[in-house]
Order: structure tokens, then sequence, then C-alpha cells
């Protein structure tokens, strides 16, 4: 029996143990989406080509200004985001449910990881990929656009807190789904429509009083017009009102996703 | 001598109304190499689930070396390294990457974790494989892996639960030579599996849960001593086509080729081979018709169901 055998019969525990699980983790996450690059960081460059070309050269150029911005410039903000949202929440909901469907979750669960670092483990891998596709996008744009960030500290809070909310987002959806069609039922009922409908198109202020309204209901708009400012300094809506909201979800969901881990739902019998 | 593991009036009632165990008490000396038997559905894994932290308990306690479940779940979890019945790595994964990980969610930091996942993988002829995807090792490679992966962070205490379930002879014997070893380095071992030679071979200590319930716990001495009779099958060298009278043991003729010894506790081969001797009767070979320990087990089995029935 070795000195650690016996320092671990005694409950001794070396210092940092916790950083160590969480830095395993993250490692784990971006190291399996890095090695399916073609299907995670690949596609979202080549649907914001496709976008652009439409988007912002064919249809764009009839458009003309938006909010004071080219067509091809006011939509940049959004098609990030976009991608950030979607990717964030397509790491931790696929991540978190193979390692269920395929068992290796029980690897965590007889370890000593504490269930906040599991969470905080799996939200970082999917903020990881949420900003690494962010960053490819940003690229891709700049082939199309003349950007300039206005308020670089309110952009990258922003994209990070919102990557942050929508891998918690993805975290739940995975505790909860049994199959492989309760992975996709969110993302493509739920996030598609309100990403869409979420302003990286167009400004509500073109939009009749009423839909302006139902708009409001649509928290993702909060969020892209909030990096809209942080880019380019125009805004539909006030970005503190998006910040606070964006603080008080991630706040909601960490604590509902904390508690789900607690309670084993999903992961244990 | 220091108590691996100690549970107290466990008990499991699933969602579904199940009662897996039904308050269940044992004792794991350290050091030991404990056999956990019992039929299918008899409760085995549910407890072995609970002392794993993947199932959790409705009543009862848990200690595992001095360490309590409710109260400190961490440190019960550092002691315990896990070798489930089924595969339960990311099968994607490399084969290097999935045992440095687990050291690293034990704490161990990942340059300290890749040394001591080599040396696990070397000892587990895993090491020329390393680099693959854990899903191309074929079934017996598997467990090692899993093996290896449970040794990494060195727990004083190892859980395996049908380890050698499907693989081949060769591969099970070298994976008993190696919890043979284990043990004797000082890791407290609990075996479950089916094999019952297995088990009365390996392990010194024997419990047997039947319907959530603990049958039988004693040392597997103690246990086999109280077997009353063994059967043994002999293969003649000359075809018989009678049973001469008067044989000092029961005896029955299978075919002309084999014929069935049973010795009572006061009989021995010794009487037998004088008889057959005698009577001019050539042995070729001789074979338990029945492991000692899975004739108990049967046993056992058989009279909890009359008694159920």
């Amino acid at each position: 029996m070795t000195p650690d055998t016996r320092d671990v019969q005694a409950g001794g525990r070396v210092r940092g143990t916790n950083w160590i699980a969480f830095s395993t983790l993250v490692i784990k996450e971006v190291l399996r989406f890095s090695r399916i690059w073609v299907q995670t960081v690949l596609p979202p460059a080549i649907t914001t080509t496709l976008y652009f070309i439409i988007f912002g050269n064919l249809i764009g150029a009839r458009i003309g200004e938006m909010d004071g911005y080219g067509y091809k410039e006011f939509i940049v903000p959004g098609l990030i985001l976009m991608a950030v949202i979607a990717n964030s929440y397509a790491n931790t909901v696929s991540s978190f449910f193979q390692a269920k469907y395929q068992r290796h979750i029980e690897e965590l669960i007889i370890s000593p990881v504490p269930n906040w670092i599991i969470l905080a483990g799996y939200v970082t891998g999917g903020v990881a990929r949420g900003l690494v596709v962010g960053l490819v996008v940003t690229g891709v744009s700049l082939f199309f656009a003349d950007i300039r960030i206005e308020h670089p500290l309110l952009t990258l809070l922003v994209v990070v807190l919102t990557s942050i909310l929508f891998a918690l987002g993805g975290l739940i959806n995975a505790i909860f789904a049994r199959n492989f069609d309760d992975i996709s039922v969110i993302p493509t009922f739920v996030l598609t429509p309100l990403t869409y409908l979420g302003g990286v198109f167009y400004s509500i202020s073109l939009l009749p009083p009423f839909w302006q309204q139902v708009s409001l209901a649509n928290p993702v708009l909060y969020m892209i017009n909030a990096f809209r400012y942080g880019i380019l300094g125009v805004s539909d809506i006030d970005p503190a009102v998006a910040l606070l909201l964006i603080l008080g979800f991630i706040l909601v969901l960490g604590g509902l996703a904390l508690w789900l881990l607690y309670r084993g739902v999903g992961i244990k019998n | 001598m220091t108590t691996a593991v100690r549970l107290e009036g466990l008990r499991k009632i699933y969602a579904n109304g199940t009662e897996a165990l039904k308050g269940i008490d044992l004792k794991v000396e350290a050091g030991d190499f404990f056999a956990l038997l019992g039929p299918n559905g008899a409760g085995k894994s549910t407890a072995i689930g609970i002392l794993a932290s993947l199932v959790r308990k409705s009543s009862g306690r848990v200690e595992v070396f001095g360490h309590d479940l409710d109260r400190d779940p961490q440190a019960v979890k550092r002691c315990i390294g896990l070798v489930p019945q089924e595969f339960n790595f990311n099968q994607w994964e490399p084969v290097e990457e999935i045992v440095i990980n687990q050291a690293g969610y034990y704490g161990i930091p990942r340059r300290v974790a890749t040394g001591k996942a080599r040396k696990v993988l070397q000892t587990l002829d895993l090491w020329s494989r390393r680099r693959v995807q854990a899903r191309s090792l074929s079934g017996g490679l598997k467990r090692r892996l899993m093996i290896a992966r449970a040794l990494v962070h060195e727990p004083p205490l190892m859980i395996l639960d049908e380890p050698t379930a499907g693989v081949d002879i060769e591969i099970r014997r070298s994976m008993w030579a190696f919890m043979q070893e284990i043990n004797r380095a000082g890791t407290t071992i609990i075996l479950t599996t089916h094999y019952l030679e297995e088990a009365e071979n390996l392990c010194r200590s024997i419990a047997i849960i039947d319907d959530g319930r603990i049958a039988e716990s004693s040392t597997m001495r103690a246990l086999l001593q109280r077997l009353h009779r063994q059967a043994f099958l002999l293969t003649l060298k000359k075809p018989l086509e009678r049973l001469p009278e008067g044989a000092p043991v029961e005896l029955g003729l299978h075919d002309e080729h084999t014929l069935e010894a049973v010795l009572g506790q006061d009989q021995t081969l010794n009487q037998l081979f004088g008889w057959l001797d005698r009577q001019g009767i050539e042995v070729l070979s001789m074979r338990n018709k029945q492991n000692r320990l899975e004739q108990f087990f049967m046993d056992r089995v058989q009279k909890r169901r009359e008694a159920a029935a």
C-alpha cells in the first residue's frame, strides 16, 4: 500500500483537487469538440458565409441602411451571437446526454467531484465552444463587413454571459432527456424560432407596435440587442436591462441545474 | 483489524416500489478478498451501487474505512475504485485519456496522472493500445481498461462487479492473477461473480445475498467445511455395463464410461479408489461434478424458493 493510499484511507485530501477536477473536465470537453471540428466548428462558418452572400450581398444591397449601418454590418452581431447561442447549447446538451447514454457520467458520479464542479466544467466546455465558434464567425464576417467594436468590454461581457446562459440551458435539457429526440426538440422548436425572431436580421422598430410588444417577450431579443450595442453602439433595448435579464436567467437556470445534479435527476437511481 | 466496509440496516426501495435491499448488515475487513454472491436480481448490484454512490439508499448506514457515506461522501468516494458490470467509458475517447481523466477527477495533477496511467496501462498490457479509441478494443481489453481506470487513483478498496464476464479463459486467468496480486499488496477487494469457481478460488470471505437479504456470511473455509456431500464424475478406461454391489460410497452409472460418485462428509476418496481397484475398474480421469460452492449456492436458493412457494 502506498503512502497515498494510506492518506486516502485517513480521509486525506490534497489541496487544489477541485481545480484539478475542473480543469480535467474542461480539457476533456474542449478535446471532445475539437476532435469533431468538422461537425462543430466548420458548419457555422459555412452558414455564416451563406448568410452574408444571400442576405448581405444579394438582398441586403436593396435593403439599404438600418439604424445608420449598412445591412451587412447590421446583421454581423446577430449572426455571431446566434452561432454562440446555438453552439454553447449544443455542446452541453450533446456532451452531457452522451455521457448519460454511454453511462460514462458514472465516472464523475463515483469520483469525489462536487456537483458544482461538474456543472462548472460542462458549462465552461459549452462556453469554450460557443466562443471558438463566435471567433470563427467573426473572422468570416470580416471578409464581408467593415466592423469596429464600439464597446469591447460590454461586447465581451454579453457574449460570455449569453454563452453561459445557453450552456446551462443545454445541460438542463440533457439532464431531462431520455432519448436523442429529446435533445433536438428544444433547439428546433424553441431556440431557433426565438433566435430568428430575436432581431438578428431586423430592428424591431420596423415592426407594427403590436408585434414590437410581442417581440419584447423574447429574451433572445435582449441579448442580441445588447451585443449589437456593444459592437455597433445601436440597440432597440437598454443594454443595462438586457444584462440584468441575462444575469437573472443565469441565476435561475444555474440554481435549477445544480439542484437537479444534487437530486441526481436523470443520472442516479 | 480495520474495517473496510460496514453496512448496517441497508435498505433500498426503488421508485417503482421494488424493495431491492431489505435491511442488510455486512462487514468487510481491510485486506480481505470478499465474494458477494447471489442470483440475478438478488440485490448485489444495488448494494454495490449504493457503496459507489450510483444509487441512493432508502435507509441504513454505509461506512468505508470509517468514513460515513452521509457525512463525508467525498472521503468514501476517494477510497473506492469501481469496475462495473457494463462498459461505462466514452467509447470515442483514446484509452490513455480515459485513465488520465479519471485520475484528474480524483484530484491527481495531469503530469502525475500521466505517469500513473502509464504504469497501470503497462501492468494491464494496454500500453501499446493507449492511443486507440476505446471502442476498438476487444471485450477482454475493455474489461482491463475498466480495471486500469479504477486503479489509477490507487484506492484501498476495489469493487469488481462481474469483472470476468464474457472474457476468454486466458484473460480470465490473467485477471485472477492480477486481482490476487493487488490484494496481496494490501487492496481490499469485493468481487461479485457468477463463476462460483472463481469466488471459491480467489476469495477468503463470502456473503450470499438472496431476495434483498444476506442469506449467508462467513469465511470461505468455514462455509465449505459445512458442505456435507461432494459429487465426482469418473471416466472409466473400459466400458462397464452394470455396477458391482457393495460400493463404500453412493455410485451411479451415467453411461458405460462414466461413473458418478457422491461422497459424504466422513467418506474418503481412498475408500472409493480402493474398492474400484478391487473390482478391477480402472479410472482414466476424475472431476468435480459440481463446484462445491455452486452446490451450496444452489441449495440455498432452492431452499428459499421452496419456502417462498
